[in-house]
């Protein structure tokens, strides 16, 4: 059994380092620290890979192994990086009875990738999302921060037409 | 500031600007407000641009000075978003677009004339205008949690305090002792809106009393909403933040604490934001800090993000990510009380409960206590969704009955679908059926129909809703959020959603059903926390009031809904297929063909549907314009 | 703390406030099955086997037994229908995730797991069957394989792993139904900083977690007749070897373990305690020198390579603390190879030096860097005591029917120090009895202030003008609150004993799995060291420096304790690795 999560080379820069260094420093002494600092790392970074999780690690004294199970407990955080576009399907109750598991299939035909994946230029990211709170639009998607509410199946294509 | 007066002074100066958003005739320095709805919905279906442009009209037409923009928290009718009300009329535009704010400045803002064509139906009444309160929706309303959402700008702590904000406070701090605010929230009656009902009042005087020298406590609040289609507490946050900063300094004082956090969901970036402002503001103007108002109570706030996981609305389970680690909850005993975050007594509310915190200690628990049923007392916050025709936000008095809430304030159910059943509770809750329509809506009330209050969620299904897919459906979620530490949640949910996909895929068998039911009775009594113990709750509901369906998917190889697409075939009525082939050019898979003969009297010969090849998409009936196509 | 009243099955008893419903049961002679249950390292009422019914005045409910407090007039049911029923349910869910190649299995007969299913009536193991998660077989470290495919999730390897340890390297990854026990980024455990103690095997109630299996290369070597195959024994492992055989717990079972070895055919059948010994003499000596000399102090013993890779990893700054004195095993086997085959004209390539040992980190240690006196490795293989537990078992011997038999000469010989190394704070015992003669020639036997199962000992004694502060400490979490101190220079500590283990060598890594419900009650810490101190005090010569042995190594081969081929034999090196 070896590393089977180190397919995407690491771009990090040393200004991301000093900065994460930084955000170490201020809130290694907080109670409870280690989630606030790996959302500012995955802010940084966009993703945590083990280059960054060490660092972490080696700075706080948190275990490597404690810092990956919380990682891969919590869903937002992220292994790998995401696509320049990130589309979350909302399947919250809402949004599902009125269609959006279709919606969901549709892209993922359509962008040739599972959800949780990106595509392979690096365009477009697909996820599944729980309620985002625009039940009054269902069914919804979210494109970074664009909102698309009211949907159907054929408004996809119209839809990843605007970010191609 | 350091004094009530202080406070005083400055609620004299915003009550004339708040008042006349509610009574409308107050004096303002603005001749009129404009209320922009900020809230996620809005936002979403594009309140800021509306906001910009009217920015901008107003400048155009030197209106700058005399109309004051309010961007506020949701007004609940989400499904009529965005929406913009202009004070002291009372006019309520909504689905807003942005060309058409030039109209209403000009003939509004300017002329004094509503726009009656872009008003929300329900308030024009031939030439008349009616009030908002008048209309379904918010007439058998009764703010509480959600007094300010919708009239203040969340955004300026002044607002809040012009709308009575932390004179709350004041008063706990200046003239009642810690015994005194825990006795009245008591005698209010008021239970956890979170999901359980505990009462409140016991859970502080719990967390008072158990450990005597506790040398640190802690207050939390839980704003991990995550029932998918519930929204309620992230619209307090939204629209009314400085409630629940007030409602925790009043708890901590209650209690004994000096900390508190604010466990919030990382995906309400508006509400995160918000509160932000409001904790700054908060601590400025010495409302959060060290000696608040003089006392020597002293008492600070944080906020948490989480990080997407449901289980953490789990007491427990959201302590335990506080503390940096995996989202997984504790044995109880000992409980919060006693052992909670850090193992320091903790109490944790959510955020609709301390939003009505303030208003018992302002108005006394009698008036509190007045509302709702015996057991339930005062209002409960609905997240309205799914097959209704006002999806949104309502506040109503506990008691109201199922069908005021779906029939009149929801608007019943759109295109003239019947009704199947109503899902409380989320994922821990249960589908509730026509049968239920008259039953009074309290904790003990859905409990005892097998659903639960839950935080509030209220899902509305028509007979186009499978009960066994959304079954499924509640399953697969409790699956992906299961923490996986104890095992007959992490496997035996599992399970339960195998068996229900079988099912759906006309797999499944009668064994199953029985294997169905034993697991989720297993699951129910052995789990670890509540997520478990209620997980099975909507197969449970379903299989007691729906369980014909769950027969016919199994027996008669079939989905009464026509959602499981395993058990559906589209067939093609010959005598009504006027042979335009549209069906066949729409197939992703070519499934449809030409039949060779014309029969007599067609111009054209029919078309016929491969079943062997067809994936069920619906493409054909969705293009069928003579309505030849079925599902059976 | 005030008596409460419960009702067990019926019958009224009081318990202290406090008591959890498996304690009350306990008292009542009743046990109710556990399977993630450990007491105080791992109490997070995860698996849901002990579900109990109580009754608080609210009607029966199922509770787990392990961490639910007991309440006045609480009544409880231990084997109600419903618990039988929920306990068979959850143990049928919990075999539909798991690999059911029980038959082969190295844990087959003394599994938690195969036990409940017989005692519960689980008929049908496949009622649940459904999607399982499969795995690799992690075999990158050198002492261990890790099965996730087996694994229960009981999570009682990560408890041991993190708190009693404080390393962490294995905890719960991912979540629900996809959890799973694994290290940072799925990295195989030999690419951690996985110290090999061996306490995750110990504690694992199923297969998922073993050693490495050498016991087929010994056999292989003990029929090649070109090969002289010798075998040494730590202490620690005659008083754990017995429970592989269904003996009491703390039984001694020196003479039959001896026997044994001899009829697998061993040619010579030797014991780690000379070696132990002759640990002594060599470290009692380079303490002295340290504190005449003014070298590095504290001193930090290193018979225990759980610890001394332990070190390497997390506190490599403080190496220079570390005794360079081999651990017992290699300087056995480091003896054997030089001055024994010397004497007895062997090649040492022809030697196989087999041992056994209580440990799974002797497995990594004799893969180490400078530990090959003779050019070749000191030692060959490093067998646990349950390997040497299924040699003898395999072989057909008849353990209970065997002989008490001596070791052989002149290995075999040894003294009371030597056989007190396998509990904590006999090293410490050991070296001062040898270090307070060398220095003022009186003879000290017992020191009870460093024994016992504490975590963290500590006393001071007067060696001739000399105060000497001494700390010992077994379990890595506590060896860690010493050295932290060190690191900030708030101990003013001469020498201190470390060891992997809680308890020491008898409860190591390596020793028989006991099942978790009896550990919970029973200390076998405690019970196999009283072993090792009846032994000691049982026996003629108590002190290292007195046994006649280690006198003729010295005289005949190595001079002086410390001497230039000594160093070149019986010491060695350290290296700084990297935390991960």
């Amino acid at each position: 059994m070896s590393s089977a999560k180190s397919t995407v080379p690491f771009k990090g820069t040393p200004e991301q380092e000093a900065q994460l260094l930084q955000v170490i420093e201020e809130k290694k002494n907080d109670k409870g620290a280690l989630m606030p600092i790996l959302q500012k790392a995955q802010d940084i970074y966009g993703y945590l890979p083990i280059e960054v999780q060490k660092i972490i690690s080696d700075n706080t004294g948190i275990p490597l192994e404690k810092i990956y199970g919380v990682v891969t407990f919590y869903a937002q955080f992220s292994l790998y990086p995401k696509g320049e576009y990130t589309i979350s399907v909302c399947l919250g109750t809402a949004c599902y009875v009125k269609g959006s598991g279709d919606i969901y299939e549709k892209l993922q035909e359509k962008l040739g990738i599972a959800g949780g994946e990106c595509t392979p230029d690096g365009k477009f990211s697909l996820e599944a999302c729980r309620c985002i709170g625009a039940c009054g639009l269902a069914p919804v998607l979210t494109v970074n921060e664009d909102v698309f509410g009211r949907l159907t199946v054929d408004d996809v294509d119209s839809i990843l037409a605007k970010y191609a | 500031m350091k004094t009530l007066e202080e406070l005083k002074v400055v609620r004299e100066s915003m009550e004339g600007e708040v008042a006349l958003r509610t009574h409308g005739n107050a004096s303002s320095k603005y001749e009129r407000h404009v209320l922009v709805c900020g809230g996620t919905g809005c936002t979403s279906s594009g309140s800021p641009k509306i906001i910009t442009k009217l920015e901008e009209e107003l400048a155009a037409n030197g209106l700058t000075d005399k109309v004051q923009i309010v961007k506020t928290g949701c007004f609940g009718l989400c499904e009529r978003g965005p929406i913009m009300i202009v004070y002291p009329e009372g006019s309520f535009y909504s689905r807003v677009d942005v060309e058409e704010v030039p109209r209403i400045v000009k003939e509004h803002l300017v002329d004094g004339n509503p726009v009656k064509e872009f008003l929300y139906e329900e308030t024009v009444d031939g030439d008349d205008i009616k009030s908002l309160d008048d209309t379904a929706f918010y007439k058998k309303q009764h703010r509480v949690a959600l007094r300010n959402c919708g009239v203040i700008n969340p955004e300026n702590i002044d607002e809040y305090i012009g709308r009575q904000g932390y004179e709350a406070l004041g008063k706990v701090l200046t003239t009642m002792t810690p015994e005194d605010v825990i006795q009245t929230i008591l005698d209010s009656g008021l239970r956890g809106r979170g999901g359980g009902g505990f009462p409140t009042g016991m859970k502080w005087k719990l967390a008072r009393n158990i450990v005597p020298d506790a040398d640190m406590k802690y207050v939390c609040c839980n704003a991990d909403e995550g029932d998918p289609g519930a929204f309620m507490d992230r619209s307090v946050l939204e629209g009314d933040p400085h409630v629940v900063l007030e409602a925790m300094s009043i708890a901590g004082y209650a209690i004994g604490a000096k900390q508190g956090y604010i466990y919030v969901r990382a995906e309400y970036p508006i509400a995160v934001e918000r509160l932000n402002i409001a904790i700054k503001q908060a601590r400025e103007a010495g409302m959060l800090g060290k000696n608040i108002f003089g006392t020597d109570f002293s008492f600070d706030i944080d906020l948490r993000l989480g990080a997407g996981a449901f289980v953490c609305g789990e007491e427990t389970a959201l302590m335990t990510s506080i503390e940096g680690n995996r989202g997984e909850p504790r044995p109880r005993p000992p409980f919060p009380a006693e052992k909670g975050l850090f193992q320091k007594p903790t109490i944790l509310n959510n955020v609709e409960t301390y939003a009505n915190i303030p208003q018992i200690i302002l108005n006394g628990a009698e008036w509190f206590a007045s509302m709702g049923t015996e057991k339930s007392k005062g209002t409960k916050v609905f997240a309205l969704g799914g097959k209704i025709k006002n999806t949104g936000l309502v506040e109503i008095p506990m008691g109201t009955t199922l069908r005021e809430v779906i029939e009149e304030i929801g608007g019943g159910i759109p295109n003239g679908k019947k009704f199947k059943a109503a899902q409380t509770g989320g994922p821990s809750g249960g589908c509730i059926p026509a049968e239920h329509f008259d039953i009074p809506i309290d904790y003990d009330n859905l409990i005892s129909i097998g659903s639960m209050m839950g935080s509030g969620g209220l899902i509305v299904m028509d007979e186009d809703n499978c009960m066994v897919d959304i079954a499924k459906f509640f399953l697969e979620f409790t699956v992906d959020e299961s923490c996986g530490k104890c095992t007959p949640c992490r496997i035996g949910t599992k399970r339960m959603h195998e068996i229900l996909d079988r099912i759906t895929k006309g797999k499944g068998t009668l064994e199953d059903l029985d294997k169905l039911e034993e697991l989720a009775y297993h699951i129910k009594s052995n789990s670890l926390c509540g997520l478990g113990q209620t997980a099975p709750n909507p197969v449970l509901s379903t299989l007691r009031c729906f369980r014909d369906e769950y027969v016919a998917h199994v027996v008669d190889k079939k989905c009464p809904a026509g959602v499981c697409k395993d058990l559906l075939s589209f067939v093609i009525n010959t005598s009504k297929c006027v042979g335009c082939g549209l069906c066949a050019k729409n197939c992703p898979v070519n499934a449809i063909s030409q039949m060779s003969e014309v029969p007599e009297g067609k111009k054209r010969a029919p078309y016929v549907i491969d079943t062997s090849k067809c994936v069920k998409c619906g493409a054909c009936m969705d293009n069928c314009r003579p309505k030849a196509i079925s599902k059976v | 703390m005030a008596d409460i009243n419960v009702k067990v099955n019926g019958v009224e008893m009081t318990v202290p406030k406090g008591t959890t419903v498996l304690e009350a049961a306990h008292i009542a002679g009743i046990e109710i099955p556990t399977l993630c249950y450990m007491k105080e390292i791992n109490e997070i009422g995860a698996c849901r086997i002990c579900v109990t019914e109580v009754n608080e005045g609210r009607g029966f409910r199922l509770v787990a037994a392990c961490v639910y407090p007991c309440s006045n007039n609480m009544e409880i049911l231990t084997s109600s229908p419903k618990v039988i029923e929920s306990r068979k349910r959850t143990l049928e869910l919990i075999l539909s995730t798991h690999d059911r190649k029980c038959l082969s299995c190295v844990r087959s007969g003394n599994c938690e797991l195969q036990k409940l299913c017989r005692d519960y009536g689980v008929e049908d193991a496949s009622l649940y069957d459904g999607a399982r998660n499969e795995y690799e077989v992690d075999d990158s470290a050198a002492h261990m394989y890790r099965d996730n495919n087996k694994c229960v999730l009981c999570r009682r390897c990560v408890a041991v792993c993190a708190n009693t340890q404080g390393i962490g390297v294995i905890g719960a990854n991912e979540r629900g139904f996809k959890t799973f026990i694994g290290s940072a980024f799925d990295m195989g455990l030999g690419e951690t900083s996985c110290v090999s103690c061996g306490q995750c095997i110990a504690v694992c109630p199923v297969g998922a977690i073993s050693e490495k299996d050498f016991t087929k290369p010994v056999l292989e070597a003990i029929a090649d007749p070109s090969k002289t195959v010798l075998v040494q024994t730590a202490p620690a492992v005659r008083a754990g070897l017995g429970e592989a055989f269904g003996l009491p717990i703390g039984t001694n079972v020196e003479g039959k373990m001896a026997a044994a070895l001899r009829r697998l055919g061993f040619d010579k059948v030797f014991d780690t305690d000379f070696s132990a010994d002759l640990t002594i003499m060599e470290e009692a000596n380079e303490f002295i020198e340290r504190v005449q000399n003014g070298g590095v102090l504290p001193m930090i013993t290193s018979c225990s390579p759980g610890w001394v890779k332990f070190c390497e990893h997390y506190y490599p700054d403080l190496l220079d603390h570390l005794s360079s004195c081999k651990s017992p095993q290699q300087m056995f086997g480091a003896t054997a190879k030089t001055y024994y085959a010397e004497k007895m004209g062997i090649d040492p390539k022809d030697i196989v030096m087999v041992s056994i040992m209580p440990c799974t980190a002797k497995k990594f240690e004799i893969g180490r860097e400078d530990q090959s006196a003779a050019g070749v490795p000191d030692v060959d293989y490093a067998l646990t005591t349950r390997e040497l537990g299924r040699m003898i078992e395999r072989a057909g011997i008849n353990f209970h029917a065997l002989p008490d038999e001596k070791f052989d000469d002149p290995l075999g010989i040894s003294t009371g120090a030597g056989v007190i190394f396998g509990a904590t704070g006999g090293v410490m015992e050991a070296a001062l009895r040898t270090a307070v003669y060398t220095l003022t020639g009186e003879n000290v036997t017992d020191l009870p202030e460093v024994r016992g199962t504490q975590g963290i000992k500590e006393a001071t004694y007067k060696v001739g003008d000399l105060d000497v502060k001494v700390a010992v400490a077994s379990g890595l979490a506590n060896a860690r609150e010493i050295l932290d101190k060190i690191r900030s220079g708030e101990a003013d500590y001469q020498f201190i004993e470390i060891m992997a283990c809680p308890g020491g060598c008898v409860n190591g890594g390596g020793q028989p799995q006991v099942p978790m419900g009896v550990r919970n009650f029973v200390d076998i810490r405690a019970e196999r060291a009283k072993v090792l101190y009846d032994l000691d005090k049982s026996m003629p010569l108590r002190q290292s420096h007195e046994n006649p042995a280690i006198k003729e190594v010295y005289e005949t081969y190595f001079g002086k304790p410390g001497s230039h081929k000594a160093h070149e034999v019986l010491h060695t090196s350290y290296v700084k690795r990297s935390v991960n």
